[in-house]
């Protein structure tokens, strides 16, 4: 293993080194030269702000959804009001916050650094992502200030066919449509950029876990969304002109438009999850100061997960009317995929184990990540079999368990890795203590928002109502007094980042004690990222990164 | 693979360059000629893998209402013209075979043969669409429209004339007007570079009325075939319409007008029929030489208007892609005509290409499912 011997490409660690004064962030100045920008780093901290609107407007719906349920009855809102907030909180969340989310924002930040190349392979490309999805963004807001969207995220027909808000259907789909080939062309530049352009050195088993998981949801982004594209295209031109595809007064299916959204939609739950997971990788392994269990099983569950998402679409449909034996089928498949997703938590506690843990920010929100993802994958298996199924099917129990996933797995994560690596993007330290505290509040809050709602659904709280039977008035009131208390812990961790760019001291290269390349570049990494081509080791060895007190971080020794 | 290596790999880097790194023709973050074309290469590949995966949507619906309703697929396919679809399928079938000899013109830097091939390209895809537009027309005329605007009326007799070829030609009339008038200023400023780009530009502005004149003989010649076998009351209309056609008159709207007033108590019944059928009653009359297929409720809304639902989708998603293709092949034409091509860089001409092949390939599957069933 010469390479591994080799000393790395800029040794020597100085203050001048650490702390650079000319870096991609005031590389050039002026709103074009963001605008136009083809650097990816500039790109994802676009896409980083987009996505961080989106949510604060989607947990607005949110918030507003809990507060009309404070009463069983003459919430706030009208039930019209009601059907259009929890629509929008949906489709906002889902398309614009969850899918672009860790992908978009950070994996264009990270990818190249990670991967040691300068830039992806299409930087074009990448900024015509980005536009795409601003036009996604602008069409969903039309949806929403013209008429205002009410048929849950989910676009089933033939609602959307017949329901008064034609306009907003057709914004909105479209919306769906562009913002269906904004992720496409994300994955397709990721999967060229890891295929083509990795430096001598960097095997295929020397990739950060994290640039796996992305490999493994660009996958699925590239063959699941296309199907997406032309059901929604076939959608629209049954509102416009009743083509009568999904419409049954003209002999067609409703079911097949359930088959056709959900072909997409379920892989899609992986888009979702599996970068969350490559970032628990990441941050597992580093604030454990350990390298991590089971790399390789990790690598091929992440593949094996987005191949195995592609077959088990069915198991949102058992009640919509499928053959018997299809059904069984769909369930089976839908068990197979809890075996990968069991190998990473396993991985995960076989890494922490006898390693040396650094309770901060970051390890807080992946150890929540553990917990709430591993409730929220447990519960999916009475959701996966038949027969709890028909009890289960449209009650609060499948909102708990997709928002311990969704939202404890994919947003816990992503806060974690903007935690972790915000030092690198901005090139500032964030307040550890106030960043523990958001963490804390946001996991007590989470469990205190969701936790009540498996009761609920068990109990037969059918989701998406308005109103409810009085006896379930005390859990729902737990469940909003858990939202508020949710929402304001990640108020608290926006405060906590924001408030880091105005007096956060300077960071370190190394701030956390990484081994994967980007934390061998300055902080904030300078425009072409790499000056020569790095030196590729293994990105979990930590047996030659030390703290040094000179510079505040860990440098790697020589 | 080995052969592009070995077209990669002899050649060395142009010298003369400042940045003898980075020839212009490679972009600042790749290392080298090879990974430029590679990266270029696998990405149109995936992308080709969306579109498949685009189109397969609408296969399976094919597939899903083939299979429920097979005698309505049968009974309407014979509406499609298979004459058109099979000269189609030869145009785009030529068209692949000048765009993968452009490809070879490219990296032999035979840039003007590379010019011609692009336009050739160009002008095939043109004709496509020009059949194209005679046959939605003629559809939409005779309302064989998708889903619930399907008011067919299959007696042979037309509607009053509702101008559906002028409105579509519209737009690829303004096209060609302003090829022409780019042209002419190639032309006037001597310009060698506007020459080239003009030149195939305003042949295929031309094609497609080529492709449109085509079209409108051979669509008046299967319907006069079809007027003989059956109403000999409506055989003289039949011919007046090819009388038209033949003259290629723009005066068409104009007199046909006057031609269908003595058959405006036919359009009002259709009027009246389409309303019935509105209402489910499958109260249409279907000519005896049409009826091919023991079940006469196909022709109404929910059967029929599916079939042509799927046909449009499917079609017109496949001409959109055409249109798609006949940009980038312009863009291509611009890049040609500045001899940007040589055997390092002809990554664009290579992945165009793959995509023109595709759609192509769409087609070619499009073809007999949709136009020969029967």
């Amino acid at each position: 293993m010469s390479v591994l011997d080799r000393p790395i490409a800029t040794p020597g660690y100085s203050e001048a080194d650490s702390y650079p004064s000319h870096h991609f962030l005031n590389h050039s100045k002026g709103f074009l030269s963001w605008a136009l920008t083809l650097d990816h780093k500039r790109i994802g901290l676009m896409y980083l702000v987009g996505v961080m609107a989106s949510f604060a407007l989607g947990g607005t719906f949110a918030l507003m959804i809990r507060i009309h349920l404070w009463n069983f009855k003459d919430g706030w809102l009208s039930n019209q009001t009601y059907n259009q907030v929890f629509t929008l909180h949906g489709a906002i969340m889902v398309f614009l916050f969850i899918i672009p989310s860790i992908p978009a924002a950070l994996g264009n930040f990270l990818l190249p650094v990670m991967l040691g190349t300068k830039d992806v392979a299409f930087p074009r490309l990448n900024l015509g992502s980005f536009y795409l999805w601003v036009t996604g963004l602008i069409l969903f807001l039309t949806a929403l200030s013209v008429t205002g969207l009410d048929t849950g995220w989910t676009f089933y027909t033939p609602y959307s066919i017949e329901t008064q808000q034609g306009g907003a259907v057709l914004a909105a789909t479209f919306g769906v449509f562009v913002l269906g080939f904004s992720s496409i062309f994300t994955g397709l530049n990721f999967i060229v950029t890891i295929n083509t352009m990795r430096p001598p050195g960097m095997s295929w088993f020397r990739m950060p876990l994290f640039l796996w998981a992305l490999y493994a949801t660009s996958i699925i982004q590239v063959l699941a969304t296309p199907v997406l594209g032309i059901t929604v295209l076939l959608l629209s031109a049954e509102r416009l002109l009743g083509i009568g595809i999904f419409d049954p007064k003209l002999n067609g299916d409703p079911v097949t438009f359930q088959h056709f959204f959900w072909f997409y939609s379920h892989p899609a739950v992986y888009i979702m999850i599996l970068p969350a997971m490559g970032i628990i990788s990441e941050l597992m392994s580093v604030h454990c100061h350990k390298g991590i269990f089971g790399y390789r099983m990790i690598a091929y569950s992440s593949i094996a997960i987005a191949l195995f998402g592609f077959l088990v679409w069915g198991h949102h449909m058992f009640t919509s009317g499928m053959a018997d034996v299809t059904t069984i089928v769909f369930s089976a498949l839908t068990f197979t995929v809890s075996i990968p997703s069991a190998i990473k938590v396993f991985n995960w506690l076989g890494t922490m184990y006898q390693g040396t843990v650094s309770l901060n920010t970051p390890m807080l929100y992946a150890l929540a990540f553990i917990f709430l993802f591993t409730i929220g994958g447990l519960t999916g298996l009475p959701l996966g079999a038949l027969s709890t199924d028909m009890h289960f099917h449209d009650t609060y129990f499948v909102v708990a368990h997709f928002h311990y996933v969704m939202m404890g797995g994919t947003l816990v994560a992503f806060l974690g890795g903007v935690f972790h690596w915000w030092p690198k993007m901005t090139g500032r330290m964030f307040n550890d203590k106030l960043g523990i505290a958001s963490a804390i509040i946001v996991f007590v809050g989470f469990n205190l928002t969701f936790l009540p709602q498996f009761v609920l659904g068990s109990r037969g709280m059918p989701r998406r109502y308005a109103t409810y039977l009085p006896e379930f008035q005390p859990l729902h009131q737990l469940s909003t007094i858990g939202s508020i208390t949710l929402g304001s812990g990640l108020l608290l961790a926006l405060i906590v980042l924001l408030m880091s760019l105005v007096n956060g001291k300077k960071a370190p290269r190394n701030p956390w004690g990484g081994a994967t390349l980007e934390w061998m570049c300055s902080s904030p990494p300078p425009h072409d990222n790499f000056s020569s081509a790095p030196t590729v080791g293994d990105p979990y060895d930590f047996s030659t990164i030390e703290y040094d007190a000179r510079v505040g971080g860990y440098v790697k020794r020589t | 693979m080995t052969a592009i290596q070995e077209t990669l790999a002899p050649v060395a880097i142009d010298h003369a360059d400042h940045h003898h790194e980075h020839p212009s023709w490679l972009a600042h973050h790749f290392d080298d000629a090879e990974q430029q074309y590679d990266s270029g290469k696998l990405g149109m590949w995936l992308f080709l893998v969306t579109e498949v995966l685009f189109f397969s949507g609408m296969f399976c619906a094919y597939a899903l209402y083939r299979n429920r309703n097979p005698e309505v697929f049968e009974f309407c396919s014979s509406f499609l013209n298979e004459k058109l679809g099979a000269i189609n399928t030869g145009v785009l079938l030529f068209s692949s075979l000048t765009m993968a000899w452009a490809v070879r013109a490219a990296q032999l830097r035979q840039h003007q043969l590379l010019v011609g091939m692009l336009g050739a390209t160009l002008g095939c895809a043109a004709i496509f669409l020009g059949v194209k537009a005679v046959e939605y027309s003629h559809k939409m005329e005779i309302g064989l429209l998708p889903g619930k605007l399907y008011v067919a009326q299959l007696d042979g007799v037309h509607g009053p004339h509702k101008g559906y070829l002028e409105f579509i030609c519209t737009i690829p009339a303004i096209c060609t007007a302003l090829c022409a008038a780019y042209a002419i200023y190639a032309f006037a400023t001597k310009s060698l570079f506007h020459q080239r780009v003009a030149g195939p530009m305003l042949v295929a502005g031309l094609c497609f009325f080529g492709g449109v004149g085509l079209g409108q003989y051979l669509e008046a010649q299967e319907e006069a075939s079809k007027g003989h076998g059956g109403h000999g009351g409506h055989q003289e209309h039949h011919a007046m319409v090819e009388g038209h056609v033949e003259h290629g008159s723009h005066e068409h709207a104009a007199a046909s007008e006057s031609a269908h007033t003595a058959e405006n108590k036919t359009a009002s019944e259709m009027a009246a029929n389409a309303s019935i059928a509105m209402g489910g009653s499958p109260d249409v009359y279907i000519a005896p030489n049409e009826l091919r297929t023991p079940n006469a409720d196909v022709n109404q809304r929910s059967m029929a208007g599916l079939f042509f639902s799927i046909y449009y989708c499917m079609t017109g998603v496949h001409a959109i892609h055409i249109i798609g293709g006949m940009i980038v092949i312009t863009w291509l034409i611009v890049k040609a005509a500045r001899q940007e091509f040589h055997e390092q860089y002809f990554g664009p001409v290579d992945n165009v290409g793959l995509y023109w092949h595709l759609v192509d390939f769409i087609w070619i599957y499009l073809f007999p499912l949709l136009y020969l069933i029967t």
